[in-house]
């Protein structure tokens, strides 16, 4: 049994001027212990995908989809407060602004321990000490000192670390990390995702990654959806789609990678639909 | 070949202010930075934030004055404190931001941005002006039907190219783009990476190009320096720079840079098997 499984996934949201569909007809699978990478630019509905999959979306979202089940459990009729025991717990979250995710007005060991004292209702001694385990595990320095600093007093880096201790506070089955190092410099880019994919491995946790940065697919996943105007383009084990692309937008993707070009000018995906097919209608499975 | 563009150990340091309780410090944002760039070529700064590459862009593009140093552009010394800024100067060096939606005025449409710089100029025609305007907007891709746009109508990429477009409407010699493209989606960056190598070709432009990507720095720069806390760690010919870094902070910039290869992948899925 997969650990997630969303079969037709199509979300619409009301607007002004009628219905838009920010996901269309989108259907994955991640299993545990696996890393799946959602990859496309901005606006194809990776995040909105995610946020339906948490039961976090506006009420101006229609969400529908044939199937959608977390370890056998049907999410679609959750109510709101068993969705919210699983989601925070058992999938957990963490964004791509480290600085906004978390609260200014709380000190960073106070919101690691709420999450603690909420879903796993530990006690104040035993909060601390798993509080001072979780900054250890994300590498933090000194962490019985930095659970007293307030965000604002910590690097974006520092931050982001925080959001993964959280995250993972609760030994969580599912951990879906939407770009989250997008705002971050490259080496500290570079410390994130090997911290990310060693509590993956360690917890033996099933992980989205969600990107649109090629190299943090190639760099962290085992499987890829590539997504496109809220559509499923290709879906692929990483070595296949990054040596065999067999849809027309992810090889428009790779070659727009500067690392791949081979003349002076790179190409752009208007030199893949030459012959004016419409992108939405190249997809493969 | 002419240099353009020349710095002799610029410095820039921001004195900031003390409070009730604090005595106010000093930031060393640029220490010492020297550099030259000749026509035609495209010289890359790469750094990670704070480094200095904006502050060394302002100074470059006499927004802002050094604390210290010399800049020449074309050979000519330019002190902006001591007045040497004319209007022929100004008109020789232009900026581009990274940021396509905060660079340009939301109520002023697309014609009336491109055609402010030769109102401030001053003795060019209206009709003139217009003319300039459509065939600048025709050159970065844009069409005689976004003159009487506003900004909020106009995608990332195509605000970048707007951006550009205002750059170029006084024929610079000089380019100075900070992060033109770290905003943009890959296959619209690809198009405006396209485009400023097109104008370079027809119109000779030098470029200073900052960015933070090196996949990026790799593909459009000539020459390359990379800077670290204020200072230019490392400085040479791209080919050099990459082939062989000589600094410890080029080569931890280069081993963090993700790698999307075939033979990268299949060796971190060999090292993810073995553990
Ligand atoms: N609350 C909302 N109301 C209306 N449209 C939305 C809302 N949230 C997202 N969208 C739209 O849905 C599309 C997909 O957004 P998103 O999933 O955030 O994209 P991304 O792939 O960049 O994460 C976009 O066009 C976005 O503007
Ligand atoms: N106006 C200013 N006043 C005080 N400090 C500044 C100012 N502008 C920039 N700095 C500081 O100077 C350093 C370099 O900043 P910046 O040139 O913006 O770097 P980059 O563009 O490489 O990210 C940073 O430490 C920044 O905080
Ligand atoms: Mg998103
Ligand atoms: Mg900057």
């Amino acid at each position: 049994m997969a650990l997630l499984e969303i079969e037709n996934l199509v979300v619409e949201f009301q607007t002004t001027t009628g219905m838009f569909r920010a996901v269309d007809g989108v259907s994955l699978k991640v299993d545990q212990r696996e890393v799946l990478a959602i990859v496309g630019e901005s606006g194809s509905g990776k995040s909105v995908s995610m946020l339906a999959v948490m039961g976090l979306l506006p009420w101006t979202a229609k969400v529908t989809a044939d199937k959608m089940t977390f370890n056998g459990r049907d999410l679609l009729t959750l109510s709101d407060a068993e969705r919210r025991k699983i989601v925070g717990k058992d999938i957990a979250m963490i964004f791509q602004e480290p600085i906004a995710s978390l609260n200014p007005c709380y000190t960073v060991g106070f919101q690691i321990e709420e999450v603690l004292r909420f879903h796993l209702g530990l006690g104040r001694k035993e909060r601390r000490a798993r509080a001072i385990e979780l900054l250890t595990a994300v590498g933090i320095p000194n962490p019985a000192e930095r659970l007293d600093s307030f965000p604002h007093q910590m690097s974006g880096g520092q931050c982001q670390r925080v959001m993964i201790a959280m995250a993972i506070a609760c030994n969580p089955k599912l951990l879906i990390a939407d770009e989250p190092t997008t705002a971050l410099d490259v080496t500290i880019q570079k410390q994130i995702l090997d911290l990310l994919v060693k509590l993956q491995a360690e917890h033996g946790m099933g992980m989205i990654m969600i990107t649109h940065n090629m190299g943090v697919v190639a760099e962290t996943a085992d499987r890829v959806v590539v997504q496109y105007k809220g559509r499923k383009m290709e879906e692929a084990d990483v070595l296949s789609l990054f040596e065999n692309p067999r849809s027309n937008y992810t090889k428009a993707l790779l070659a727009a990678l500067p690392d791949n070009a081979t003349g002076d000018r790179l190409p752009t995906i208007a030199d893949y639909f030459k012959d004016g097919s419409e992108i939405a209608g190249a997809a493969v499975s | 070949m002419s240099v353009v563009l020349e710095a002799k150990n610029i410095v820039r340091d921001y004195q900031l202010p003390g409070g009730l309780f604090s005595k106010g410090g000093v930031v060393h944002a640029v220490k010492g930075v020297s550099f030259s760039v000749e026509k035609g070529k495209t010289l890359a700064i790469v750094g990670e934030s704070g480094c200095g590459k904006s502050t060394l862009a302002r100074i470059l593009t006499l927004i802002d004055p050094a604390t210290s140093g010399d800049l020449f552009i074309k050979g000519k010394k330019v002190d902006i404190t001591k007045g040497d800024l004319t209007k022929d100067l100004r008109r020789e060096v232009q900026i581009v931001f990274q940021n396509p939606y905060g660079s340009l005025n939301p109520r002023q449409k697309i014609g009336d941005v491109l055609t402010a710089p030769l109102v401030i100029q001053g003795n060019v025609p209206a009709d003139e002006r217009r003319e300039r305007a459509m065939m600048m907007l025709k050159k970065v891709g844009l069409g005689e039907e976004h003159y009487n746009r506003y900004p909020h109508m106009f995608s990332g990429g195509q605000r970048q190219r707007i951006a550009i477009a205002r750059a170029l409407m006084l024929n610079p010699s000089l380019l100075v783009l900070d992060e033109p493209v770290s905003a943009l989606d890959l296959s619209v960056q690809a198009q405006v990476l396209n485009l400023l190598a097109d104008l370079q070709d027809e119109f000779n432009l030098t470029y200073v190009f900052i960015s933070h990507d090196l996949s990026v720095v790799r593909y459009i720069a000539d020459e390359v320096m990379v800077m670290y806390f204020g200072e230019a760690v490392e400085y040479g010919t791209r080919e050099a720079v990459f082939a062989d870094p000589k600094h410890d902070y080029t080569k931890t910039l280069f081993a963090a840079t993700p790698k999307a290869d075939p033979a990268s992948i299949r060796a971190r899925l060999a090292r993810k098997n073995a553990a």
